[in-house]
């Protein structure tokens, strides 16, 4: 077995070329428990934890670029703009958990239950993937193709996810049996976009990869046009529309039964995270309008 | 292979495997056995200890991830007969039962004072969300980190 210590993200590349069976590895907070367990026994391993390419956070405009190194407390300390993503961040398991944790690590292992990916697909983020013969940059739902399956080729690594910032607020939330150190049973991440009119939903660990809810969002913009409140923040929402965009929202999870929880307790918990994450998003709008008044 | 890493401010090495922990490491090579091994999940905190001065789960990074880095393991807190004031206000606080999850405990609340002199009830239990203690009922522990917090502050800076 041999390790590799790549300083540059071109070295890294190169070893990863010649060497595919080196599993890459940041955090190692999924990755060690298979080690550990002796349930995975990677050809090698190769280091890209030291990859200053990795670790840089850039802002360009509206653009958040991400490194796919940059840990959990990182994010959360660097980027509190980005709301849903830092509250995401900070149910990543625990304190030890997330100094070590990437957001990279979730989108190579795949998982639905990542609690990044909602909120990356709430984004519409991309995945920027490079290899020594170039890079591509894969829109969210290219890359995650199904239960912990990527579009990763195998001489590629995940360098970096980037999205629009968009103007209005969003959220994570999640079910699970504590707040810490816990697979969610079900996530949702919500974005409202004002200068797009756009309400965007996404759900985690209720189907074999992240889904988005697109009948639950076009309902959601078209109850905000009806009620005025894209233009007037403080206009009111009718709460039947509230109910009922939680109820589209619930339709468009595939949940299973499995040790976690029920499909159909999955599909309820939808119903609230996304009943109440709407209410959220309406309220820090009208607080920031009221704010900007005053 | 060869690692070689700077723990509690010295310098040491071992001929590892490619696979190994740091925990493996500091116990099995370095004899160093008050990082404690239970889940070798990253689900108790038994194993924490400070790489690069961040708190981390040591079962959860390779060994050879460690190369060059300073390692703070529960050692460099105190010993018998100078304990840290966190070590201190643990015994004082009864915080210890069967003590397993304690040298975790103290390397994560010595890690929260670092950040917070002063933390509230709900910041503690924020923090220490990743250790597990199966006897105390975490009840003593939090008080053990007042203890601890009011005896640090009381020492001039």
């Amino acid at each position: 077995m041999q390790f590799f210590r790549p300083s540059s993200l071109r070295e890294a590349l190169e070893i990863r070329a010649a060497h595919p069976e080196a599993m890459p590895i940041a955090g190692g907070t999924d990755l060690m428990v298979e080690v550990n367990f002796g349930r995975r026994r990677p050809g090698g391993f190769l280091d890209v934890s030291r990859l200053p390419e990795l670790r840089e956070i850039r802002r360009e405009g509206r653009t958040v670029r991400l490194g796919a190194g940059v840990p959990y407390a990182r994010i959360i300390r660097e980027l509190p703009g980005q709301v849903a993503l830092t509250q995401a961040a900070r149910t990543v398991g625990s304190p030890q958990i997330r100094t070590r944790g990437t957001v990279g690590g979730n989108l190579g292992t795949g998982s639905p239950a990542g609690d990044a990916l909602p909120v990356l697909a709430a984004y519409d983020a991309r995945v920027v993937l490079a290899s020594a013969t170039g890079t591509r940059t894969l829109p969210w739902h290219d890359f995650l193709l199904g239960p912990k399956r990527t579009a990763l080729a195998p001489d590629e690594l995940i360098v970096a996810t980037e999205w629009e910032a968009a103007d209005g607020p969003g959220s994570f939330s999640k079910v699970g049996t504590r707040n810490a150190m816990v697979i969610a049973i079900a996530g949702l991440s919500l974005q409202l976009d004002g200068a797009a009119r756009r309400v965007r939903v996404a759900l985690g660990s209720v189907g074999p990869t992240i889904l988005r809810a697109p009948e639950a969002e076009a309902f959601g913009a078209g109850v905000l046009d009806e009620a005025g409140a894209w233009s007037d923040p403080r206009a009111r929402v009718p709460e039947d529309a509230m109910a009922r965009f939680g109820e589209l929202v619930a339709e468009a999870a595939r949940p299973i039964d499995d040790v976690r929880g029920t499909a159909a307790y999955r599909r309820h918990a939808c119903r609230v995270l996304a009943r109440r994450a709407l209410a959220w998003a309406l309220d820090d709008r009208r607080a920031a309008a009221m704010e900007a008044a005053s | 292979m060869l690692i070689r890493l700077n723990v509690n401010g010295e310098w040491r090495e071992a001929d590892v495997w490619p696979g190994s922990s740091l925990l493996a490491m500091l116990r099995d090579d370095l004899g160093l056995w008050g990082t404690k091994n239970a889940c070798e999940q990253g689900e108790c905190g038994s194993c924490s200890v400070w790489l690069d001065g961040d708190l981390v789960c040591s079962c959860l990074v390779l060994a050879a991830q460690a190369e060059g880095r300073m390692v703070e393991t529960v050692e460099s807190l105190g010993r018998e007969g100078a304990l840290h004031p966190v070590q201190a206000a643990f015994l004082e606080a009864g915080a210890v039962q069967c003590g397993f999850c304690t040298p975790g405990f103290e390397v994560a609340v010595a890690d929260l004072l670092r950040h917070d002199a002063h933390p509230t009830d709900e910041t503690i239990r924020e923090a220490l969300s990743g250790n597990l203690c199966r006897c105390t009922g975490y009840q003593k522990i939090v008080d053990a980190v007042h203890v601890a917090a009011d005896r640090m502050g009381e020492v001039a800076p």
